[in-house]
């Protein structure tokens, strides 16, 4: 069997014989992540940028050091790294502040039925409030975006893009250089959903020349409660906070108050400071690895077990040219949480619903399906678990009935 | 595998595939109600036909997984015919006795006590649940 060099670095699986097949929904946290969180709660424990003792300077450090970690990261300058809950917070802060100011009657926002809840909803919102219409791209038949169907919706009235770079169902590559050669055509921004894409693909944020890019730490190793906005520094300079407290102000006043510079704005009250601390880990590991090996390594994984899973009878399978680590599956005839509480029981570790993209789910014509995610831990050992127990859920199923 | 086959009950899977009392009515006189489960899709309605005290009628449609589904069938076949009180007292003590709360144990719950199983499955009580709840919903509160 081989051996994975990565595993070790997860406590999460130490003497566990089971198979995490939801790095998708979360990644596992490894050890020198959880170590820089619990060095920042055991040793410093102080609030950031205001203490003018030592160990809130040490705090302070740590932290922007991580934010230069993930400009580095993504190739972007430092002021335009705004840390945030998550990608759902950074996603909602673009279109309730940039959206908001800029949207109007007769202005579209492209967005696809592939978008996970958090990359649709902000702009359905936005578009409610602003009377800008939004506009889908029509998915090709494997339900993939495409150049060619972004080129027909994309017109001069398109003011915002707003696209998964890849999808969390289905696990398709977005073509981005593309989308944003077309989106800047016609003066339209583009806000990429990177919440799967980060951990995956390499980004280089000025090669790629997108305006807006969100991310969050615990799909990439790092703890939960802290996400990432990308912006230009130009656009998130126009932009106004939509959130207001401590530490992001210029000046107060009665009568007006003026604030920070970006990111500083957007990052008011406290922060949560050991998970930012702790995503600086996650890039260094990240870094340390090279996302071309972990992609390597996932791509060869997945291709694995879908081969293995595609000659099960039963078992059918929605995407089957993924380009990353994702295999979307049913059992025929099985609800999938009916079928997900029999890979648990088999150790295996799923995801079941609808992955928060219903407009997705609906287009493929189901109720809900089975989602297996894989990531650098993973071995060929859990997908032949995998494959195994799809047989015997299968044959369970069937047996009792269904 | 023990635990599974006690999830999926003889009595369970053939409720799944051959549902009693599905279908709404338009009969304005039933009481409705309707629970979903945005997490998973589940989604249930329930409606009870009310008199002199006593659930005349009961019927549901929706979908989910079978363990809703059929519990959703089984709900409707075991309080039809019940007066109110025993109706939400026998509720009220299933859904007790899913989540693994304390219930009494003198309550007979019929056929309902099928779903016993779904206590070793934390993350299916939902499941066995929400058609019981939309029924509860369905009821006057007790006086």
């Amino acid at each position: 069997m081989e051996k994975n060099p990565w595993r070790d670095q997860f406590p999460q699986l130490t003497g566990k014989d089971d198979a995490f097949l939801d790095s998708a929904a979360s990644s596992l946290k490894p050890l020198s992540v959880i170590a820089a969180v619990d060095h920042y709660y055991h040793d410093l424990s102080v609030n950031i940028h205001r203490g003018m003792y030592a160990s809130s300077y040490e705090a302070t450090r740590l932290y922007e050091e991580a934010r230069a970690k993930v400009a580095a990261f993504i190739h972007a300058e430092e002021e335009e790294i705004v840390f945030l809950r998550g990608a759902t917070a950074a996603l909602n802060l673009v279109a309730s502040s940039y959206g908001a100011a800029m949207l109007g009657p007769g202005d579209e926002i492209v967005v696809s039925e592939l978008e996970h809840h958090s990359s649709f909803l902000p702009w359905q919102a936005v578009a409610a409030k602003t009377g800008a219409r939004l506009v889908f791209v029509p998915l090709d038949p494997d339900y993939r975006i495409t150049v060619e169907n972004v080129r027909k919706v994309i017109t001069t009235k398109t003011k915002v893009v707003a696209l998964t770079y890849v999808s969390n169902v289905m696990g398709y590559v977005t073509p981005m250089r593309d989308v944003i050669a077309l989106a800047h055509a016609v003066g339209a921004v583009v806000v990429a959903d990177a919440a799967q894409a980060v951990q995956h693909l390499p980004i280089d944020v000025k090669s790629l020349d997108v305006d807006f890019l969100a991310f969050s730490g615990h799909k990439m190793l790092g703890p939960t409660g802290i996400g990432v906005l990308y912006g230009k520094a130009a656009l998130l300079a126009a932009m106004e906070p939509v959130e207001f407290g401590g530490e992001m102000i210029d000046e107060v006043n009665k009568d007006r108050s003026s604030w920070k510079d970006a990111p500083f704005k957007f990052e008011a009250g406290t922060m949560p400071i050991a998970s930012a601390i702790g995503l600086g880990a996650a890039v260094d590991l990240l870094d340390s690895i090279g996302l071309s090996a972990i992609e390597d390594h996932v791509v060869r994984i997945r291709r694995y077990a879908y081969t293995q899973l595609k000659k099960v009878e039963g078992i059918v399978i929605y995407n089957p040219t993924a380009d990353t680590g994702v295999i979307a599956f049913n059992i025929e005839g099985v609800h999938p949480h009916d079928a997900a509480t029999f890979f648990a029981e088999q150790h295996v570790s799923l995801r079941a619903g609808h992955h928060c993209a219903q407009l997705l789910i609906k287009a493929l014509g189901i109720e809900a399906c089975l989602r297996a995610s894989f990531y650098l831990y993973n071995t060929y050992a859990d997908c032949d678990r995998l494959v195994a127990v799809a047989k015997e859920a299968v044959r369970f199923f069937k047996g009792v009935g269904f | 595998m023990a635990d599974l086959d006690n999830l999926y009950r003889q009595i369970i899977m053939e409720h799944y595939k051959n549902p009693r009392n599905k279908g709404l009515s338009d009969d304005p006189g039933y009481v409705t109600a309707h629970i979903k489960n945005p997490s998973c899709g589940d989604d249930i309605t329930v409606q009870s036909l009310l008199a002199d005290g006593v659930v005349k009628d009961c019927r549901h449609d929706g979908h989910g997984c079978s363990i809703c589904c059929a519990s959703a069938s089984v709900l409707t076949e075991t309080v039809i015919g019940k007066t109110m009180d025993a109706a939400r007292a026998l509720a009220g003590n299933y859904l007790n006795m899913v989540s693994n709360k304390d219930h009494d144990p003198a309550v007979d719950l019929e056929e309902a006590a099928v779903f016993a199983g779904v206590r070793q499955f934390p993350a299916r009580v939902k499941c066995a649940s929400i058609a019981w709840q939309a029924f509860v919903r369905t009821i006057p509160e007790q006086k």
